[in-house]
């Protein structure tokens, strides 16, 4: 039996949204020209909720949009200075707790942490820096995982399986211990597709595609010139 | 009023943060309308001469030497800026935080592809001065109290964050200036 669907009406920061119901809150911002940042979620994926930067306050309560759904008449608060300040400590605490050298990075222009970053401005992380020992994996014929750089945002394990629907990424360990790895037999088989996607998903420059890297130059990089969210066109309300 | 003064340096830098400052091309002859510099290697003046408004640094501390400039600087700035990534996080110098300092002595000195060191001497006189254990950002060291990042920071943000300085003006932050490489 087919449901019809139903649209409700919300507000995101006194702005009139509306979207269909049950959909999640930061697919339906979006479809109102609101921008709420994300680095775990990826649109049409089963939302983890792992990242916590989608935060907004909904009818008064934080919750993270990406796991939450739009019900009618909820009111949101998304670009508020308390929320803001909460983002820019996740931020900060993911540039501490990695090994995030931008210059170095193969990533850098194109990186969802640094874009999110330079829209929030931050000249520095309020926390000192750990300088945490962390691996780097370039077993694999068509990637490089590293781990330096990675944020756990679980993108990578979510998405890319192979077509058996095997999982080529895992999360090992718990807690501060934890590290993103990579079957070693199924990497053997992983196509060139695959490792572009994975690393197009990966939101930091943690999976690389082997014999890539540096291709645009600097200037012409996806966030060189365009803040994020910013392709987003205000919607008439 | 008279001009504010500036100084600045180059601790675990590679001078590039300096080259962006040269960047701002001709707006030096405005910047010099504006503030006058005191020790600087664009001056060449060793040691400082007056109170400072604002010192510059760029790089982290690498050495105990790095240490000492810095407290120097902070001891005799009003304010003090952290030019670039290496003075922010530590930069590329920070790589090699997480190798033991040994190993990367080995590296450099007895064990590179290209060192040619037959009595295995590793640098050892007393006048150098000493590795600390991990590259340091500046602000871990001494109070800091602004920040303009970039690998190198971009000349229009340097010239822009002067400016505010310089007139106390509020500085607004460009996107196409703010960048982190």
């Amino acid at each position: 039996m087919k449901k019809s669907i139903k649209k409700v009406s919300f507000t995101i920061d006194g702005k009139k949204c509306t979207a269909e119901e049950g959909m999640n809150l930061v697919e339906a911002a979006e479809q109102n020209g609101v921008f709420i940042p994300t680095l775990c979620h990826l649109k049409s994926v089963i939302p983890s909720g792992s990242c916590r930067l989608c935060t907004i306050k909904s009818n008064g309560r934080f919750m993270t949009a990406c796991t939450s759904k739009v019900q009618e008449g909820i009111v949101v608060e998304n670009d508020i200075d308390e929320i803001t300040d909460f983002r820019k400590l996740i931020l900060e605490s993911l540039f501490v707790t990695g090994n995030h050298y931008c210059p170095s990075c193969e990533k850098s222009g194109k990186c969802t942490l640094q874009a999110l970053s330079y829209s929030y401005r931050i000249m520095a992380p309020r926390f000192p820096f750990i300088f945490e020992e962390k691996e780097v994996d370039a077993s694999s014929p068509k990637i490089y995982l590293e781990r330096n750089r990675c944020i756990l945002c679980k993108r990578c394990v979510r998405t890319i399986k192979n077509k058996d629907g095997k999982n080529y990424f895992a999360i090992e360990g718990r807690g501060y211990k934890a590290k993103i790895i990579l079957d070693p037999d199924l990497a053997m088989e992983m196509t060139d597709e695959e490792a572009l996607t994975a690393m197009n998903n990966c939101p930091v420059g943690c999976i690389l595609k082997k014999e890539i890297g540096f291709e645009e130059p600097i200037g012409n990089r996806k966030y060189d010139n365009a803040q994020i969210g910013s392709e987003l066109t205000i919607i008439n309300d | 009023m008279s001009k504010p003064i500036i100084a600045t340096t180059s601790l675990a830098g590679c001078f590039g943060c300096h080259m962006s400052i040269l960047d701002i091309d001709d707006r030096i002859l405005e910047l010099i309308e504006l503030v006058d510099f005191n020790k600087s290697p664009v001056t060449d003046i060793k040691k400082f001469t007056k109170p400072i408004d604002i010192g510059i640094i760029e790089g982290g501390c690498c050495n105990s030497e790095n240490v000492h400039i810095l407290k120097y600087f902070r001891d005799n700035c009003r304010i003090l800026v952290s030019l670039g990534e290496c003075a922010i996080m530590g930069g590329l110098p920070a790589m090699r935080n997480n190798i033991p300092i040994e190993e990367c002595l080995k590296e450099a000195y007895l064990d590179g592809p290209s060192t040619y060191n037959p009595e295995g001497i590793l640098p050892n006189d007393e006048e150098l001065p000493i590795l600390l254990n991990k590259v340091y950002p500046c602000h871990e060291v001494v109070k800091v109290d602004y920040f303009l990042p970039g690998c190198p920071p971009r000349a229009d943000l340097i010239w822009d964050a002067l400016l505010a300085l310089a007139t106390g003006q509020e500085l607004k932050l460009e996107y196409s200036s703010f960048k982190y490489d």
